[in-house]
Order: structure tokens, then sequence, then C-alpha cells
């Protein structure tokens, strides 16, 4: 039991009824927070708190609250996730805040993601890249075959499976300057492209990926590094590169357009 | 849709093109510098590269359209896709601190860009309008030894020395992201060669707009 002593913070929070209103930031008071506890619980106490006032519980995504799921979202204090590097918010503790602090706290900007409710976003823009190509075609009749009878280099394997800790959070949609998706669809194509299973499609599914990211509105990647760094999971620039060379691989030499 | 338009429409194809105009133009300002960096070491050899390049039939009608296709089309491209960038965002953070994950080179590129554009605007009017007048349109006796004398009537004024040097200092800190950028666009990204690019890439971006200003600050002081 920790003895060190409560927080009292000034929490700016972005409010928004539904995707038709405007919103705006409003301000909250909470006391005697612990350090100990994670930035989530905190949203938890101040609900309680507007509750108890009678007033409308601020709306936020989260799930598992161990890291891994991605749902947690939250523009904490100008850095997607707040203070602090490869962690989600349900991993960020208020012992990263001082006491009598003030928090800005607002949800994931970009025209691809609007807002649903307050902190609330619609990530469906990711799922409907992965939609598009964000698989391997597996003849599932029952004599598929065993994945470790193809030798696979370890140095590729373990690209393959740094692309594929991907959580598609959006974080890196978030803090990109531009509100590009390249990080998180790269890792997509990655984690696929390395691996003998996902070459066969290779052209046809980074073609396609690429396709609907532009037709959803997230803007271009000019490489300022800002996904990686913001990144939970420590996705590499890398990939973006590899998704780059994939492309124009496949726009160069693929007899078929998608 | 075709292949064509797929490719070179979409977003990666657009960084794609940006990169391939900046890494030629990237190529065209080390030949420039080691044209210009001649007037400081010899009169005679600086006139006779320039008397080349004014004459050559290869560098005038071939690659000199190229060259202001390229520069052009960077210029378009990154417009374009800045306010496709920022359209990507409608509403802005109450708080965004860039600073914690990014260069400020980086995230301003469009702002060196524009002094770089002013800057070419005025080089233009100094030296390619009166270039072209000179040969293509008053049709000028052509004088071999002209070039040395032009080049440093240029840099007589203090101010247009200053002005000069200022924009050299946006065009470092434009290529201090920029050529790195640029490999990293067309895909060259490799753990083995990118930590090499990238120091090049900063010594690139230094050592070539200072040594611009030095040929400038150089004859500006021969001359005072």
């Amino acid at each position: 039991m920790s003895t060190a002593q409560g927080l009292n913070l000034t929490l700016k929070v972005w409010r928004q009824k539904n995707n038709k209103d405007k919103g705006q930031m409003e301000t909250y008071q909470v006391t005697d927070i612990s350090p100990d506890s994670s930035f989530l619980e905190m949203m938890d106490i101040l609900n309680e708190q507007l509750v108890g006032e009678g007033k409308e519980p601020v709306a936020f995504d989260h799930d598992c609250r161990e890291g891994i799921c991605g749902t947690c979202s939250m523009f904490i204090n100008g850095e997607a996730h707040g203070p602090g590097r490869e962690i989600t918010t349900c991993q960020l503790h208020m012992r990263e805040f001082k006491n009598g602090e003030t928090i800005y706290i607002e949800p994931w900007r970009a025209k691809a993601f609007p807002v649903v409710k307050d902190l609330v976003v619609d990530r469906g823009a990711f799922d409907r890249i992965m939609a598009a190509g964000g698989f391997i075609s597996v003849n599932t009749s029952g004599n598929t075959q065993d994945a470790n009878a193809l030798p696979i280099p370890k140095y590729d394997a373990d690209r393959a499976m740094d692309a594929a800790t991907c959580i598609g959070c959006g974080a890196c949609v978030a803090s990109c300057k531009n509100s590009s998706a390249m990080l998180f669809v790269s890792a997509k194509v990655s984690q696929f492209a390395l691996l003998p299973q996902g070459k066969v499609e290779a052209a046809e599914r980074v073609q396609k990926m690429v396709k609907v990211m532009d037709e959803e509105g997230f803007g271009n990647c000019s490489n300022t590094g800002a996904c990686e760094v913001e990144c939970p999971k420590g996705i590499s620039l890398e990939n973006i590169a590899r998704m780059n060379r994939e492309f124009i691989k496949a726009g160069a030499a693929s007899e078929h357009s998608s | 849709m075709s292949w064509f338009k797929q490719t070179w429409n979409s977003s990666i194809g657009r960084k794609f093109a940006m990169a391939l105009s900046a890494l030629f133009l990237i190529i065209f300002l080390l030949q420039h510098f080691l044209i210009n960096f001649t007037s400081v070491i010899s009169e005679k050899t600086f006139n006779e590269i320039s008397h080349f390049m004014g004459k050559n039939v290869l560098v005038q009608f071939v690659m000199q359209p190229i060259l202001i296709f390229g520069v052009i089309f960077h210029f378009v491209m990154g417009f374009i896709l800045e306010v496709k960038n920022r359209n990507a965002r409608q509403v802005k953070y109450a708080m965004n601190k860039g600073e914690a994950n990014s260069s400020w080179v980086s995230r301003n590129m469009i702002y060196s860009g524009l002094v770089i554009l002013f800057f070419l605007g005025l080089h233009f009017y100094d030296f390619w309008i009166p270039e072209i007048a000179h040969k293509y349109i008053e049709f000028k006796p052509e004088n071999p030894n002209r070039y040395f004398g032009e080049l440093v009537h240029k840099f007589a004024d203090p101010v247009r020395v200053g002005i000069y040097a200022l924009s050299f200092v946006f065009l470092a800190l434009h290529l201090l992201h920029g050529f790195a950028s640029a490999f990293q666009s067309s895909g060259i990204n490799h753990r083995k060669y990118s930590p090499m690019i990238k120091k090049l890439g900063k010594l690139y971006a230094i050592a070539i707009p200072a040594g611009f200003i030095f040929i400038a600050v150089f004859h500006y002081l021969n001359q005072h």
C-alpha cells in the first residue's frame, strides 16, 4: 500500500453529445487521486463524481485494461496515450502527473475517426481496411497444411511477429500531424508480406488496403516519425518503407488492377 | 482503374513521386554547388564551365526543362499534399505536443519550403530571366568571360548576401528532414544502410548550404 500523497488535479475534458454536436472542452476538479491508480481508474473516479452530481458521465473506450486490446484511446496532454512510451492509456499511471497539474483529455482527432461521443471515436475505418486485404486465403477443407512444414528464417519470423503486435489502437493516426494511417496499414501489410503464406496475395493485398486507406480520408505520411514514438507496441517505420516497396512493386509488376 | 492511375494517384504513389523529385533536386544542388565553388578557386575555370553549361544543347534543351519541371512538380505536389493532410484533421487538438515525438524540421517542411520558393523567385529574377533574355530574346553576342563578373556583381550588396544566406539556412532545415525522408518514401530503409543515409543526409544538409553561403560571403568580402 502506497503512502504517497493523493493528487488534486484540474481536468480539461472534451465533451460532445453525439456526432452532430459541435462539442467543447469542460473543466472538472478531482481530488485525492492515488498516484498508484491508472489513468482509466482516475476517469472512473471522475465519472462516479459526475453521476453523484447528477451529470452525464464522460464516455470513453476501454476493455481489457492490460494493454493488449487497443480499445482505450485518449489524447492526454498533447500525446496519444499521454506521456510515457510503449504504453496504452490503461497502462498509464497517475504517478506520471504532478499535484495541482492541469490535464487535457481529448479524443483521437482525424476526419477518418469521427467522434461518436465525448472521447469515443469510430475506428471502423481500420476494420474496413482489414476487410479489404488484411488476411490470407486458407483452404479450410480439413487438409490444411501445418504451418510448421514451411521453413521460415528466424529473422523474417521475428520481423513478422513485431509487425503483428500492432493492436490497431489508432495512436499512429492520432499522433501524426497529417492523420496518416500508414504505420497501421504497413504493419498489417508487413506481417503477411514477410511470410511465405502471405506472399501469395501480397501484391493484391497492398493495393486493396492502400486503396481503402485513401478512400477513408487518412492523410499522407511525411515521415515525421511521431507514430513510431507514440505507438504502444513500438511498430517501426521500417514497415512503412516495406509497404511503399510492396505497393510500388505491385503497381509496376502485377498484371491486374484491383 | 488503370494500374498507372491507381499507383501514381494513391497516397504512396504521390509520396514516391515527391521523393523522386527530391532526390533529383538533391543531385542537381550538388552539381550547382560544385560549379559555383570553382568561382572561389579560379575565375577561368568558372567561366569555362558556365560557358559550357550555357551553350551546351543537351544542358539547355534537355536538362534545363527537366530541372524546371522537377522544381515546379516538387512545389505543386508539396502544396497538394499539404492541403490534403490538413483536410485529414478538421478539428485541431486543444493541446498537441508535437515536439515530444518529432523534430521541428519534419513538422514544418511547408514553411521551410515556402522560404525556398521565395528565394527561387528571387533567383529566377536575378539570374534565369536575364540569362534567357540575353541568349534567346536579345541575342546578344556571346562573351565566354562574362559569367564570373556577373556572379561577383550579385554579391556586392550586403542586403542581397543576407537574404541569400538566410534562404540557405532554410534550405538546410528543409534538407535535414528531406534528405533521409526521400529515401524512406522510396522504400529504402535497411538496418545496415539507413543509419549511414541519415548521417550522410545531415552532412549534406549542413555542408552544401554552408558552402553556398561561403561562396556569397567570399565574393562579398573580396569586393569590400
